[in-house]
């Protein structure tokens, strides 16, 4: 391997075709090629040059401006030099006359810019698309995602291939790129994948059964209906929102005790399966305690608010967490609903876009009112939620909050939101430290984006709700359903589903995306809406094949000619394996569980202190519960999830890495819950009166989820007589092999049998189709 | 042109090729974890291209030996012999200035000085003092390079580690490791570029948790591996019982035969990684377990290391561990070792810590040393901040307590192009502030990338809009130091 990549040219050949690619694709909505576009747009093609390269020394950060000149503005881009009154940054026709051109494109190193030594060069291809621009009249336009969403025409599709909007524009966008959509995947992989999107559970053998038995024109749609109706859809549109709700079972930092948080993460899997709409969903975690004589549930939602990290170590600064904790919100508010980079204004006004300090601490202010403290106490007297919060009763649970699975007795506590009577002054902190106070400033948001009508909404979080649900809103919607759209197809419209400011990638799809948007918010922010008209798009419907001429021409399937496949999530990884070897408790929500987990990872590396000191492991039921019920210790999280890219819940995340690594092949090979689920499903099988190749077939079909081919048949009948015949030789291995997990035992009478039967099982588990969606 | 910038062109590429040459590449090593060849800093175009290293190296690996919870400068390397002859007389406020406190002494009525219970010597020709705690490290002392000006600006633990291992006391940014990662890769193919070793002493200990190795937003190959030398080195390594290597090679031959069928209908190049994952899993079922075993050390090595290395889990045992990863080519190998936090019992405790730290810590330079790996291996020792110079709690004759100090602390380095027998800057006569050459978590960091051969302004990685850096926006070599 290491000698070929020191063949130089055959290096050069491969780098020749990279940078193609990468010219074409990175960033860039259309093919670009290496010729220069028509029409060159400010949006699309110059500002992110510009915002990339200029913008730290020329753009908001008002500390930072160098040389008075900005260039994020429209004045800024045309306006007289500082150095000379007659010069101008850009003469609309006229590049060589233009300030900004004859810098860029300097040959003397003291005149070029950006300097040398910032690492910023330009590259040619960039240079000329300046020019060109220039050439053109140099036109200035608002950042695309500060206008609202505005009406688009359905493009016209000339075939019969489009079902629904999303795919006129799909299809139009392909014409463009000379590509053609896949055929429709076949019926198995389709149930396959919708399965796992709607519900995160496989298709048991019924359902494959009576699907591919299934004719009719409507066969699909009734599925889809089935499975969004179905209770366990909530549990799998809830494991996004746990991520960017920073949702744990533990208070994080050093010391890390309990907290009880999971009934808001019932509400959250309930408030899916009610489909509320996202209006309201985000209104009551955000806003719940402030709207006219809350509901209990509605205060409940707001524990969104509350799922930060608080620490327990002693002796810290009161007033230096409680702002972290502040802070915290605040810049979850940005990402989660804004899909913006507000961190990047705490302490100096944004690089990039246009969130200046004062801003920031504007919207700091109105999550700044609680009546909390930075340290309740340290972990010896650690409270499972820290004021202000709310006891749930059974009577609560039986009566009106049915959702929640609560069994034992006591009340339990959760933090919510709830504003101190006396409003509490905020003001700038002075490079962000707790103890800098600048101005103050009142609550208000970044005018830049949409402006705040301070007597219309309030000066609360529920005004900042009802902004935020502004018909006019430029943001909201688009996010929302462009992180929707990510969870279907991997990969968002706009790829940086949490950056849509200037640094961030442009959407590929921009009037789908808002056509995508307006639709969402004109029928009422109906999510399980929006959801079906994804799953029903024969885009979404594709088959997944990789042909070599498309991945030639479009490697990152950047226009959707190809339907998703991708490794399944951390927890569905889990939920398969249990759901398909029929070990799944299908129970919904109630406290987290702790699985089978490698000895002495909590324990070398606590502090020794606190309930959760050492790790204590469930048994029976408990073990076989969904993966999302996995208990995260914020310090300790499961190392399965950490392993297979699962968001370690430390901060507001709204998009998952996708990894392929030898460690997480080490888990499907030897993780007690892969091993203990292979030998209960070979019990099972071995219990029925069939042929073993029956046998195969059928776990083939519950772990594939389809009928094997005849070479895949071939192959694991070989297996299995190769696997009989050696544990033949040594029934004693047969025996230890079969030692697996806490589960019952079957009484099998052959064990070498089926010791061979669960070898074949876990080499199905093991391959890579078995956790692809 | 960027690392960051090549590495993502190279996410598509190494994808593109590999699906076309799907055979015969049976021992390729995918993902940064073990990028073989394009990493290793021996020249490729790639690396041309990418321009890293930004400079020679001084130094390949790093082993870095962090005491968890911060040991006490003022009873191990900066001698104050002011402290004793002021000793139990309240600290002055011209020294103290009306820095902040935490929260456990802020409530103190007042803050006496103490002086140090441990006697200090002066050892090696460099004259280099230290304490009587640490006999081994004395014996090296000519070795070491000592920073008495190390100062960082969290004050409590969570925080102050975070910083020191992320370059962000919040947040959850890549840490050290995973950046070396990311810059550098790993020189063996069978092994992370970034491993992790816990210990725990017999002090007051405080939490470690594995935010402290993260991979933040970079790809999280470049997460640290947690190894350690007890029975099952690398998490879910082991075969299961009634398994062996070779039904688990009959195993992989027919998972590569099935998703070879995959890949034939399916074409997606994921699945190509998916077989070669596998097969690296299955050599690092045997690399993996044989770096570990340390029982196989001759008997020589296991006298300077200490009896204690043969214990799994003890930190003289992850000494001897690390040295191992170390010359198998592992880039950055971590330690923490638990039990600093002294805000009372001190001398109980500190001489237990002390026991356990000081002889393997030397003998993991000494055995570099003896093996020609010194010069190209960076040792570290040291915790997240320092003490106070006045006493937490009760003081008496014998005992006494110290609190969280951010203001000054000492760490020391050897090997890897740093100068041998040197102390850089210095503390007043109280130990409290720090006087000379002060040396910021932040210039650290650059310096340590500097001996790697990397610009800490030029290392960089592109995530929501902004290009981080471990060194945030600060940040400058300490030139004197480099050998």
């Amino acid at each position: 391997m290491a000698s070929f990549f020191k063949r130089g040219w055959i290096f050069l050949v491969i780098a020749v075709l990279i940078v193609a690619t990468f010219v074409i694709f990175w960033r860039k909505p259309q093919p670009a090629g290496t010729r220069l576009p028509e029409t060159v747009s400010y949006n699309f093609h110059i500002r992110p040059i510009i915002s990339d390269r200029c913008f730290k020394c020329h753009g908001p950060d008002a500390n930072q401006r160098k040389a008075e000149l900005r260039l994020d503005t429209e004045e800024g881009l045309y306006k007289a030099l500082k150095e000379d009154s007659d010069g101008r940054v850009i003469i609309p026709g006229d590049p060589e006359h233009s300030e900004l051109f004859l810098r860029i494109a300097s040959s003397d190193t003291s005149m070029l810019m950006p300097p040398p030594s910032s690492n910023l060069a330009l590259s040619d291809f960039e240079i000329q698309l300046i020019k060109k621009w220039i050439n053109q009249g140099a036109k200035y336009e608002k950042h695309w995602a500060f206008n609202a969403p505005q009406p688009v025409n359905v493009p016209e599709a000339d075939n019969d291939w489009a079902r629904n909007e999303i795919d006129h524009f799909v299809l139009a966008k392909m014409d463009e790129a000379g590509l053609r959509p896949n055929d429709e995947a076949d019926k198995a992989r389709m149930l396959k994948r919708v399965s796992f999107d709607l519900t995160g559970l496989p298709p048991d053998l019924e359902t494959q059964e009576q699907f591919l038995k299934d004719e009719s024109p409507q066969a699909y749609e009734k599925l889809v209906d089935k499975l969004l109706a179905s209770r366990h859809y909530g549990e799998k549109m809830a494991i996004h929102w746990l991520d960017v709700a920073r949702y744990a079972d533990s208070h994080g930092y050093q010391d890390d005790g309990y907290r009880t948080m999971w009934p808001w993460r019932d509400w959250v899997i309930h408030a899916f399966n009610q489909n509320y709409p996202y209006d309201s969903f985000l209104t009551w975690q955000l806003a719940g305690d402030l709207l006219d004589n809350p509901t209990k549930e509605m205060l409940l939602a707001t524990g969104f608010n509350r799922n930060h990290k608080i620490t327990q170590e002693g002796g810290v600064i009161d007033e230096e967490y409680r702002i972290e904790y502040v802070t915290d919100r605040t810049n979850t508010f940005g990402k989660a609903f804004l899909g913006l980079t507000f961190e990047c204004a705490k302490c100096h006004d944004h690089k990039y876009d246009p969130i200046s300090q004062k801003d920031y601490f504007r919207t700091f202010a109105f999550f700044n009112q609680l009546n909390e403290k930075g340290l309740q106490g340290d972990i010896t007297l650690a409270s499972l939620a820290d004021p202000p919060r709310i006891w749930i009763s059974n009577e609560e649970v039986k009566s009106i909050l049915t959702f929640i699975n609560k069994k034992d007795k006591d009340a339990v506590p959760v933090m919510i939101m709830k504003d101190s009577s006396v409003v509490r002054p905020t003001h700038v902190l002075i490079r962000g430290a707790y103890d800098a106070p600048g101005d103050k400033v009142t609550p208000n948001v970044p005018q830049a984006i949409y402006p705040y009508d301070t007597i219309q909404y309030g000066q609360n979080r529920l005004g900042l709700a009802k902004w935020l649900l502004s018909r006019d809103h430029p943001l909201t919607s688009r996010v929302f359903v462009n992180r929707l759209w990510q969870e279907f197809f991997g990969r968002g419209i706009v790829k940086t589903s949490g950056d849509f400011g200037m640094q961030g990638e442009l959407p590929t799809h921009p009037e789908l995306l808002d056509w995508l948007a307006l639709d969402f918010m004109n029928n009422g922010w109906d999510v399980k809406r929006l959801v079906k008209q994804i799953v029903m798009s024969s885009t979404y419907r594709q088959s997944a094949e990789m042909t070599k001429n498309k991945m030639a021409v479009d490697p990152e399937n950047i226009y959707l000619w190809h339907g998703p496949r991708m490794r399944l999530p951390s927890e569905l990884v889990k939920d398969h394996v249990l759901a398909s070897s029929g070990l799944l408790v299908k129970e919904i929500g109630g406290p987290s569980v702790k699985p089978y987990q490698p000895k002495g990872i909590w324990e070398s590396s606590t502090s020794g202190r606190g309930v959760l000191a050492y790790y204590v492991q469930d048994h029976e039921d408990k073990l076989y519960r969904r993966g999302m019920y996995n208990f995260i210790k914020r310090t300790v999280p499961p190392p399965v999830m950490l392993l297979f890219d699962a968001s370690n819940r430390d901060q507001c995340e709204v998009k998952r890495m996708r990894t392929n690594t030898p460690l997480q092949a080490l888990v499907m090979m030897n993780d007690p819950m892969v091993l203990e689920a292979s030998r209960v499903l070979a019990e099972r099988l071995s219990l029925e009166k069939s042929s073993s190749e029956e046998k195969i077939e059928k776990a083939f079909r519950l772990i594939l989820c389809r009928v094997p081919g005849e070479k895949e048949k071939q192959i694991f009948t070989k297996h299995f007589g190769e696997e009989k015949e050696l544990f033949a030789k040594d029934e004693k291995k047969a025996h230890a092999f079969i030692q697996q997990g806490e589960y019952k035992h079957e009484a099998v009478e052959n064990t070498v049998e089926l010791a061979s039967l669960m070898q074949v099982i876990h080499t199905m588990y093991n391959m890579d189709e078995a956790i692809t969606k | 042109m960027s690392k960051e910038f090549l590495e993502n062109r190279l996410g598509i590429n190494r994808r593109h090729f590999l699906g076309k040459l799907s055979v015969g590449l049976g021992s390729a090593a995918l993902g940064s974890l073990l990028i073989p060849g394009l990493f290793d800093g021996k020249g490729d175009d790639a690396l041309a291209m990418a321009g890293i290293p930004h400079f020679a190296p001084k130094a390949k690996r790093i082993i870095y030996l962090f005491q968890n919870g911060a040991p006490s400068q003022l009873e191990s390397f900066d001698y104050k012999p002011m402290l004793n002859k002021m000793h139990g007389q309240d600290l002055p406020a011209s020294v103290r200035m009306g820095q902040r406190l935490t929260g456990m002494t802020s409530g103190q009525k007042n803050f006496p000085l103490v002086g140090s219970y441990f006697k200090f010597a002066q050892h090696g020709q460099s004259g280099a003092w230290i304490s009587e705690l640490f006999p081994h490290m004395a014996k090296i002392a000519d070795e070491l390079c000592f920073i008495k000006s190390m100062h960082t600006e969290a004050i409590n633990h969570d925080p102050a580690l975070t910083f020191m291992q992320t370059g962000a006391q919040q947040g959850n940014r890549p840490s050290m490791g995973a950046w070396l990662s990311y810059g550098l890769g790993s020189e063996n193919k069978n092994l992370p570029a970034y491993c992790v070793l816990l210990s725990r002493g017999r002090g007051n200990g405080q939490g470690v948790y594995s935010k402290l190795w993260t991979n933040g937003f970079l790809d999280s190959v470049h997460q640290g591996v947690q190894f350690s030398s007890g029975e099952e080195p690398v998490l879910y390594l082991n075969n299961p019982s009634g398994t062996d290597r070779e039904s688990r090679r009959r195993m992989l031959d027919k998972l590569s035969e099935l998703n070879s069928i995959g890949h034939d209908a399916f074409g997606d190049p994921e699945i190509t990684t998916r077989i070669q994952q596998y097969e690296m899993a299955y050599r690092m079922q045997t690399a993996v377990p044989e770096l570990a075993d340390i029982s196989k050390e001759p008997d020589h090595i296991i006298k300077m290391y200490g009896p204690e290395c043969l214990v799994p889990g003890s930190y003289a045992a992850n000494c001897l561990l690390a040295r191992k990863l170390s010359e198998s080519g592992v880039r950055f190998v971590q330690l923490y070792h638990q039990g600093w936090d002294q805000h009372g019992n001190l001398t109980g405790e500190m001489p237990l810590q002390a026991q356990d730290a000081d002889r393997a810590s030397a003998a993991l330079v000494l055995d570099l040393k003896q093996r020609g790996l010194l010069d190209e291996t960076l040792v570290i020792w040291g915790g997240e901040f320092g003490r106070t110079n006045y006493c937490q709690g009760d003081l008496s004759d014998k005992n006494y307590g110290r609190d969280h100090h951010p203001r000054a602390y000492t760490i020391w380095m050897a090997g890897g192009g740093v100068k041998k027998g040197m102390t850089y800057g210095e503390t007043d006569e109280f130990g409290y502030n720090v006087v000379k050459d002060p040396v910021h978590v932040n210039d650290f960091h650059a310096t340590v990338l500097h001996l790697m051969g990397l610009d800490h302004e030029k290392l960089t990685f592109k995530h929501l809009g902004r290009r981080y850096r471990l060194t945030d926006v600060a940040g400058k070599v300490v030139k004197p130091l480099i050998a």
